[in-house]
């Protein structure tokens, strides 16, 4: 069902959120530079981006804390220029969740509702709908202070949910939980949005989450946006080097394009005696450019034994480092050009004979179509 | 090591002495001294009321009390005038002072964090002046012929002297001047620590600024509201100075009475009933507020 949903993929669908060119300058410093972005109806959009990208200035554009200083920004038809937040048919839910701490659980969830003038009848329903939305039926009456973090994230989220809003905001929304709870909620958000039909706007600085639970993401950084796409084109084609190093991990291998061969990109390199062949046939290079190859850890293959005279892209160097996580194995080798090449190898099977060791000379292989070409 | 765990013993049982010592010898000895002696009779003699104590004849002393003075306290409805209007006027200016105190708090609340202890600093100033040559200040604005009467002439505001001195709303006037920063600094302690996020998130869920206010910002500054409202409303019940000096002789206060009791009529069994009738009357909001803390704190532990 989610595989098949993407609106912006199609050339007439109406976004229900647009920035056109919006510029935000808190004095000399701009938080947000002549962006421009559409975000449909249905979507769970992340903004992802290290701290100070503009990010959460951007939602708080969006939620009417923040005016910009340049642009629009449009909610379905509605210019949102001058609507205060007390009428946006937008909730956001906050990254220290912001509950009334004089409230008990249940009258924070029913504060929005109540500003509406909703009979009392319909509040009751409408919070007890929400409370066992999110699983906290026996809480109901207890205060804020008297919850564990978890519970006060869900009440928080019911709380902005309550209202039935067309887009919910989410700043950092799992930052405070611990790395277990932060899973687990990470898929129940991706329910709740999906039960809803809700338009959900992540903002976070934690790759991992943005991967797991967007539509696409919106990779920011220094205000502006550098890449809009799904988690998967993101990881296996990003545009640049900055994104390719801030999601996931990456090896930049680094030379200049010698030509192209049957379609394939030679590039050398001081890493390896033979330059390396990529297969990343939608870059246009010249050659003498210098370009950036970029190589997840999980693409690269580790061996002992030295590959066959055909073997193409090896790279040789000595063990400097293992760290078992369980899961996976990563080895740090070290070419002799000085670079460490991050390696990663699962752990399919529970006893290996004579495993890689430490200082051990290794051979690291990596197929064509594994690179990305980065243009510096 | 002997040594240090006895005096660690005895530094724990001493501490804790400490404030108790301290209202022991200054409150509740001087409390049943005053008690003792609203207790006596008047009489021409140095001290100026009998029985005196005596260690030989303690059956004689305490068959000299009577309840007289709080019997002729309970006659006099001039007493129950008194306090009926000192707790008026006290409950009135306390009222004031929450709503000149309030936005001064809020705004240094408000204000860029650079300023704010500045802004504590000038709130506290007035300190340093004698609070009583600041009184006199205002006789000087308020009378006739002073400054606020050729200011407002001045302006062309008004054609006729003011008669503010000598009233009640004089009175007014010098309770919210010199009892402000009482109100102003609670309210600013619980002001400044309330999350401006929780005011956001009330504007996010539909609630309009004013609204919030109301919902989110007094509840919230409540302890404050109820700190500064009893720092002001205590000592303006038993208020002498501020009346005696703008209130003229119409302003009727307990704390007047008081004094004219002890010094003018040199009664002083009877002054000192009086200064009981008004510890009475103010036990009753400290035992409220004792009473709202304790629910607060039991509902939110």
């Amino acid at each position: 069902m989610r595989r098949s949903f993407a609106p912006w993929a199609t050339p007439d669908a109406k976004p229900l959120i647009r920035f056109e060119n919006v510029t935000k300058r808190f004095g000399e410093s701009t938080a947000v530079d002549h962006l421009s972005l559409d975000i449909f109806e249905g979507e769970f959009f992340c903004l992802l981006g290290p701290s100070g990208c503009g990010k959460t200035t951007l939602m708080r554009m969006l939620a009417g804390f923040e005016t910009p200083t340049e642009g629009t920004i449009t909610l379905g038809s509605q210019n949102l220029a001058g609507v205060p937040p007390y009428r946006r048919p937008v909730n956001m839910m906050f990254q220290s969740y912001a509950l009334f701490p004089h409230m008990s659980v249940e009258k924070n969830i029913a504060f929005g509702l109540k500003q509406d003038g909703m009979p009392k009848d319909q509040i009751a329903d409408r919070v007890g709908e929400m409370l066992r939305l999110v699983q906290l039926e026996k809480l109901a009456r207890r205060y804020p202070s008297q919850l564990s973090g978890g519970q006060r994230q869900r009440v928080a989220l019911a709380r902005a949910l309550a209202k039935k809003p067309k887009v919910l905001l989410l700043d950092e929304p799992l930052g405070a939980l611990d790395k277990k709870l932060r899973e687990e909620t990470q898929f129940e958000l991706m329910d709740i949005q999906h039960d809803l039909h809700m338009t959900f706007v992540v903002v976070t600085h934690d790759q991992e989450e943005a991967m797991t639970m967007a539509d696409r993401i919106a990779v920011m950084d220094h205000g502006r946006i550098v890449q809009v796409a799904t988690p998967g084109e993101i990881y296996e084609q990003p545009k640049t080097r900055f994104i390719a190093e801030f999601v996931g991990d990456v090896n930049i291998i680094e030379g200049h394009v010698q030509g192209q061969e049957n379609g394939l990109w030679r590039v050398k390199t001081s890493s390896a005696a033979v330059p390396l062949t990529i297969d990343d046939p939608d870059e246009v290079l010249h050659s003498g450019q210098p370009v950036a190859i970029a190589v997840r850890p999980e693409k690269m293959v580790i061996q002992r034994d030295p590959p066959g005279p055909g073997a193409i892209n090896v790279l040789t160097g000595e063990v400097w480092d293992i760290g078992y996580l369980g899961d996976w194995t990563v080895y740090r080798v070290k070419l002799a050009t000085g670079e460490i090449l991050r390696v990663t190898r699962a752990n399919a099977s529970r006893f290996v004979e004579n495993p890689i060791e430490w200082d051990e000379q290794v051979y690291v292989t990596f197929a064509p179509d594994a690179a990305v070409i980065l243009a510096e | 090591m002997m040594n240090r765990s006895l005096t660690r013993r005895l530094t724990a049982g001493l501490v804790p002495a400490v404030p108790y010592l301290w209202l022991g010898v200054l409150f509740l000895v001087p409390f049943l001294i005053v008690l003792k002696i609203s207790l006596s009779d008047p009489a021409v003699a140095q001290p100026p009321y009998k029985p005196v104590f005596e260690w030989n004849d303690i059956a004689g002393f305490f068959s000299a009390l009577d309840f007289e003075n709080f019997a002729l306290l309970a006659e006099d409805d001039l007493y129950f005038r008194a306090t009926l209007s000192s707790v008026r006027i006290a409950a009135v200016s306390t009222l004031l002072l929450l709503l000149v105190g309030f936005p001064i708090a809020y705004g240094m609340a408000r204000a860029p964090e650079r300023y704010r202890p500045l802004l504590v600093a000038a709130i506290i100033l007035p300190f340093w002046t004698s609070f009583l040559i600041r009184i006199y200040a205002w006789v000087a604005i308020l009378k006739p012929e002073g400054l606020l009467t050729q200011a407002l002439m001045g302006i062309g505001l008004i054609s006729e002297p003011l008669d503010i001195l000598n009233t009640e709303t004089a009175v007014y006037i010098g309770i919210v001047y010199a009892y402000l920063p009482f109100m102003v600094l609670p309210l600013y302690a619980t002001l400044e620590k309330m999350d401006d996020t929780l005011l956001e998130a009330a504007l996010d869920l539909g609630s309009t600024p004013w609204r919030s206010f109301w919902t989110i910002t007094v509840p919230l500054a409540m302890p404050g509201i109820i700190a500064g409202s009893l720092l002001c409303f205590i000592p303006a019940v038993g208020e002498f100075v501020i009346p005696d000096l703008l209130g003229g002789s119409e302003t009727l206060m307990i704390g007047r009475q008081l004094w004219s009791e002890f010094f003018s009529n040199r009664d002083w069994p009877l002054a000192s009933a009086v200064a009981i009738l008004l510890l009475i009357i103010l036990v009753v909001p400290i035992v409220i507020y004792r009473d709202v803390e304790a629910r607060r704190v039991e509902a939110r532990p």
